[in-house]
């Protein structure tokens, strides 16, 4: 099972085919069950030029990148590589056809080193050591033409998230491929290292690559595609040039109807600080300081955004002032001081202090999956006296009511109380955890990507709930990696890097460009937001 | 969008996957060369075909629920409790120290207490695995199999030298006093005019099962340590997230698990034999693992669970009785009936969700 | 206690460690694969009633090695259709397995022998001859070194030497060759595995092969050295390898130094049933929980923490 040199892959690109496109699909469709997650897509992207797909979530493009890698196999439709009917029904053919795929999450071996993540499943023997010695002046190779550049005997753990993606972009290379998919790359890129991923990505174009980049960013399409296709309900509503569309023409073609980027909100009017934060620290559970010693403070009325690359304390952040993870440090809650030790507290004892907490992963930590409805609108106020029927008993039927009243407020569709939460769409689930948190009149809202993995449309509306939560006079920490969410929904914006705070700017005073040189860690001598503390 | 309907997924696999189990068994009857039809024929004449086998059955029944419930509840917070044998053994020794600690006047008074007894006995052997996996993060299945080894060694020894009766050549405790006699289903039906077998073994135990049975019902479904259990086994991170201590939670559906485990002594040791033997529990701590899974880890799946498999230990006596087929049989069924309903349940499920999803295709169009 | 006893309990440990060293490489190829393997003990048990009798029937433990081995690979069989292919429970499967091992051979045994669940004794052909290094007789009688070379390396049966050879093998499969390394790669990250073009099921299976195989020459050892087949005569030494497995932080070599510790462990307890220590003699059902009891303080971490193969337990499902 070594790689295929494949030669006759080599002919058909020459002359004769060169007008081919370098990758066609025809009328693919695939369901899952009763979901049709693909109906009868056609595209057809040109050698040496890079193609952008863009689409919601669920809109089905990584069911049609995953048909392409031969992780499924497709109910109807061909593919068509340089022009050749091609059948890939596993991810072998679909490396020997050369298309080299970068997932989302990355499919490396974490405790392995880079080389051996390199050569594995493309050895040229049974024995390592030759492989081994082949693949590291390769990769020395690759890595002076592509600006690739990773130390071959690091362990992936031990690498950062950049050079991780990296490492599977040399993965795809060494198998030769000439179609390289990658799949939302950015999401936990800094800006610079994005910038550094476009310039090696522009790089493999001109060596001839064709590659096809999904995501949900119009912005990165805009940036660096030749060509972009637009998916919406597992159908291709579109296919155009970049340069001929805008963002607005994009983003309508993948709703379905026109839509705000920005948020409209008045401007905030803070009052008294809420949570005071002061030096704060975290020390995980491998011994490594997540927090090194954060001061913040958020008032009434103000909504106070945290940016930073994926990583870098935000996660512990809001887990610590949630009541999970303990800290040192001193944090005051309506000026009196909470337990960060966890010894005298916990997740709920922080909700009976009026903080709120929309955690950033509903699926493992804000809803549980598998519980209906009504059990996940009470999760975490389960010890609340409203919703005891005495001593002993919750009061079931009471909460149902309440949740199917909560359903209806926040247009959780379809509202009902008895479905379990794995059967909602992300945005329904995010509604759950948002209205369960919401309707407990906090004081504190903690939120953490309150649009991960949401729709467009449901966006909106989360949007708005937090900004009307924020003119009720309440305080909310937003924890996002999405610069444009945190640009346009907060009203001041602080930014982290390694467990630090790099400084904080008013969103009217700053850009993304200087937000993104910052959660990278490069400070300006000029710190004036470090005052406002 | 459900693939399927909710009664299949209730109903019909588990059905299935037993019909599969039993099959299977049935083969294994048929290769050591006896005749399936015969035996289960014996089996059913043995095991219902008199008061006597009725409450053979029913006795055996009640170890199961107590057993089976003990493993469900750990399995709510998704922790695997093998475990149940040992928590039995030593819930006969709670039960035994009780039960000749005073001459009990009455069974009223006995039967409360040596509850206390066999639980907290049973809840005590499940606590240090409880606690080894909360803490320290030890894989609890092999801790509680190791605590099997270890508790039978312990009673080995407790019955060797400190039990014993002086001078008797038998392993054994002395005989509990008349006073902690629960009366047998003879005694409890004659009043009402049912006549059962006055040697077979069916007692007030059964009745002490049928409420825990529904206790259980309350406690995982209708209470908050239930909820918070639930939760936990379904996702300990989200537990973290809404403040379930997952320390806490490991341990208290643990010593649940073992106090229920350690009930089961009052009908074994207390109703039964009314003093500790070796083996007292004869394997029913296992079965209570094949009895949960065939429930579904539900009250009342536990219930059919564990008449069904009553129903196979007393059917399986009188097989190697009458058809000398070894007992050991039982274990075999037990063994297939967890491998089906337990983990080869995708074989079973997987082709009736194609085909219903085909139904519903069809009906579509 | 003098220098002979001591050379005595050490070839006893070593007589005691090889099965053990055996289940614990078929753990460690099993789980490197990510599969939770708690049905060696039934493995264990199917392969020693199944060598015992095949030898007790024939005459020749060879063609009882044979049996054995391929019971052994059947129950992996059975352990890999359920949590390889239907993606079940492994940990739900290796106890069924278990417990179908301790049905199975009895009622078998009984309705083929009518020996209560035992095999005929095994004499003669039937079980493995001690094989005797060269010069251990001429060498014996040099102080010192001679009794430890004739008691202790020389003298036992092939599959001691097997086991004991098994640990480089496997060392060296694990670390140098290609099977090696996407056998761990199954086990740390089937997703890597799966992308890279190889298939996951096809890997997990071939290393339940290397496990059945494993717990097979271990089976077959117990029965020629109990000389036949008693019930439930695999006593949970298929649990405490893989504790040992644990203990040894799924390394071949630290598996070797595991089980001859546990080796050790029976060893002491089986020569000395009752330790007096003053007025108070540790009774002899203490020493048989022993092992059991130190398994579960190893198990408790506080000998070192080790990190088990990351995608152990799950069942690989790709995801979309």
């Amino acid at each position: 099972m070594s790689v295929q040199t494949d030669t006759g892959r080599q002919a058909t690109a020459a002359p004769t085919a060169s007008a081919a496109p370098a990758i066609e699909l025809r009328g693919i469709s695939k369901a899952f069950g009763p979901v049709q997650a693909n109906k009868d897509i056609s595209i057809s992207v040109a050698k040496g030029s890079i193609h952008g797909i863009i689409g919601e979530n669920g809109a089905g493009k990584s069911t049609l990148m995953s048909i392409l890698y031969g992780f499924y196999k497709a109910d109807a439709g061909h593919i068509l590589i340089n022009g050749q009917e091609v059948h890939i029904a596993d991810s072998q053919e679909a490396i020997s056809a050369g298309i080299g795929m970068v997932f989302q999450h990355f499919k490396l071996v974490e405790n392995f080193t880079v080389l051996e993540n390199v050569i594995l499943g493309a050895e040229d023997g049974g024995l390592l050591k030759p492989s081994l010695a082949k693949a590291r002046k390769l990769l020395k190779q690759l890595s002076d033409e592509y600006e690739l550049s990773v130390d071959p005997d690091a362990l992936i753990e031990d690498l950062s998230v950049g050079h991780q993606q990296r490492v599977e972009i040399l993965k795809a290379l060494y198998r030769q491929a000439d179609i390289l998919i990658l799949d939302e790359p950015t999401g936990v890129l800094t800006p610079a290292e994005a910038d550094h991923l476009f310039r090696i990505l522009k790089g493999l174009k001109e060596q001839g690559k064709t590659i096809i980049l999904i995501t949900h960013k119009l912005r990165e399409i805009m940036e660096i595609t030749d060509t972009v296709s637009v998916m919406r309900r597992g159908e291709m509503t579109a296919t155009v040039k970049t340069h001929e569309t805008s963002p607005e023409q994009l983003a309508e073609l993948m709703v379905g109807r026109k839509v705000l980027l920005r948020v409209d909100k008045k401007p905030a009017t803070p009052g008294k600080p809420v949570v005071e934060v002061e030096n704060l620290r975290v020390i995980d559970e491998q011994g490594v300081e997540r927090l090194k010693g954060i001061s913040l403070e958020v008032r009434e009325g103000e909504i106070l955004g945290i940016c930073g690359v994926a990583g870098n304390g935000q996660t512990e952040l809001l887990e610590v002032l949630g009541g999970y993870v303990n800290g040192t440090g001193t944090v005051r809650m309506n000026g009196e001081e909470i337990d960060l030790s966890g010894k005298h507290s916990n997740g709920q004892t922080r909700r009976a202090r009026g903080i709120a907490h929309v955690p950033e992963d509903r699926h493992d930590e804000g809803l549980i999956l598998e519980f209906q409805a009504w059990e996940n609108m009470v999760f975490g106020y389960h010890h609340a006296p409203e919703y005891q029927k005495n001593a002993l008993l919750m009061d079931n039927a009471g909460i149902k009511a309440m949740t199917q009243a909560s359903m209806d407020k926040f247009d959780v569709r379809p509202p009902n109380p008895k479905l379990e939460a794995k059967s909602f769409s992300g945005g329904n689930q995010q509604k759950i955890v948002l209205a369960r948190e919401i309707e407990r009149n906090p004081d504190l809202l903690l939120v953490g990507q309150p649009t991960r993995g949401v729709d467009i449309g449901a966006i909106e509306f989360i949007h708005q709930q937090i900004v009307a939560l924020r003119d009720e006079g309440k305080a909310i920490l937003l924890v996002s990696v999405e610069l444009d969410e945190i640009l346009s929904l907060s009203d001041r914006i602080v930014v982290m890097f390694d467990g630090q705070i790099m400084g904080e700017r008013l969103p009217a005073e700053t850009n993304e460009g200087e937000l993104g040189l910052m959660m990278a860690g490069i400070t300006d001598t000029n710190t004036n937001g470090e005052k406002a503390q | 969008m459900n693939k399927m309907p909710k009664w299949a997924d209730a109903v019909l696999i588990p059905l299935i996957s037993i019909l599969l189990a039993f099959f299977f068994s049935g083969l294994v009857i048929w290769a050591i060369g006896k005749d399936p039809v015969v035996a289960i024929k014996t089996m059913v004449q043995g095991a219902f075909g008199s008061t006597s086998g009725i409450s053979y059955t029913l006795y055996y029944a009640t170890n199961f629920i107590f057993t089976g419930l003990a493993v469900a509840v750990a399995y709510h917070a998704r922790l695997f409790n093998i475990g149940g044998e040992g928590q039995a053994m030593l819930g006969g020794l709670g039960v035994t120290l009780v039960c000749l600690a005073i001459p009990w006047p009455h069974w009223t008074l006995a039967l409360p207490a040596a509850m206390i007894g066999g639980a907290l006995f049973g809840a005590g052997w499940a606590f240090i695995p409880a606690w080894l996996q909360a803490k320290r993060g030890s894989h609890i299945v092999i801790t509680t199999i190791m605590f099997n080894y270890i508790g039978a060694a312990l009673l080995g020894y407790l019955l060797t030298k400190v039990l014993k009766v002086k001078g008797s050549m038998l392993t054994e405790s002395a005989r509990f006093p008349e006073g902690a006699h629960l009366p047998n289903f003879s005694e409890i039906f004659a009043p009402i005019g049912i006549n059962f077998s006055p040697n077979a073994p069916a007692n007030m135990a059964f009745f002490v099962a049928l409420l825990c049975t529904f206790a259980f019902w309350i406690l995982i479904w209708k209470t908050r340590l239930g909820y918070e259990i639930r939760a936990y086994g379904q996702s300990e991170t989200a537990a973290k997230y809404a403040g379930i201590a997952p320390a806490r939670i490991v341990i208290i559906a643990m010593l649940i698990s073992g106090a229920l485990a350690g009930l089961m002594a009052i009908n074994n040791v207390m109703g039964e034999a009314e003093r500790l033997i070796d083996n007292a529990v004869e394997g029913a701590g296992f079965i209570g693992i094949a009895v949960a899974l065939m429930g579904r880890n539900h009250p009342i799946g536990i219930l059919l669970a564990s008449i069904l498999f009553g129903f196979l230990y007393q059917g399986g006596a009188e097989l190697s009785f009458w058809e000398s087929i070894p007992r050991e049989l039982v274990v075999v069924i037990q063994a297939l009936v967890i491998m089906f309903t337990g983990a080869l349940d995708n074989m079973v499920r997987m082709p009736l969700e194609k085909l219903f999803v085909a139904l519903n295709r069809k009906k579509e169009a | 206690m003098d220098y002979l006893t001591i050379i005595q309990i050490l070839d006893s440990s070593v007589r005691l460690a090889t099965p053990l060293l055996l289940t614990c490489l078929a753990g460690l190829f099993s789980e490197r694969a990510g599969v939770v393997d708690i049905g060696l003990e039934g493995k264990l048990l199917a392969a020693a009633f199944l060598s015992g009798a095949v030898a007790a029937v024939t005459g020749s433990i060879w063609v009882g090695l044979l049996a054995g081995v391929a019971g052994s690979l059947a129950f992996s069989m059975l352990h890999g259709l359920a949590s390889i292919t239907f993606k079940g429970d492994q940990l739900i499967s290796g106890v069924a397995l278990n417990f179908l091992a301790a049905g199975l051979t009895v009622v078998i045994g009984q309705s083929w022998f009518k020996l209560g669940g035992r095999t005929p004794s095994l004499s003669g052909d039937g079980r493995f001859e001690p094989w005797n290094l060269p010069f251990s007789d001429a060498l014996a009688k040099i102080p010192v070194i001679g009794p430890a070379y004739d008691e202790l390396i020389s003298g036992h049966t092939a599959l001691t030497y097997v086991a004991l050879a098994a640990v480089p093998l496997s060392w060296w499969v694990l670390y140098r060759s290609r099977f090696g390394l996407r056998l761990r790669a199954v086990g740390e990250n089937p997703g890597a595995v799966d992308t890279a073009g190889i298939s996951v099921v096809r890997l997990r299976y071939m290393a339940l092969v290397i496990a059945g195989v494993l717990c097979g020459l271990a089976g077959t050892y117990l029965a020629s050295l109990a000389a036949g087949f008693v019930k439930d005569m695999s006593a949970g030494r298929g649990y405490i390898a893989l504790a040992a497995l644990i203990f040894a932080k799924w390394r071949p070599w630290y598996a070797l130094s595991a089980t001859l510790l546990f080796g050790l462990l029976e060893a002491i307890g089986n020569r000395y049933q009752s330790i007096a220590l003053g007025d108070f003699t540790i009774p002899v059902q203490f020493m048989q929980a022993l092992p059991y009891i130190l398994t579960v303080i190893i198990l408790a971490g506080f000998v070192g923490k080790a990190i088990p193969p990351r995608a152990g337990g799950q069942p690989y499902v790709k995801e979309r």
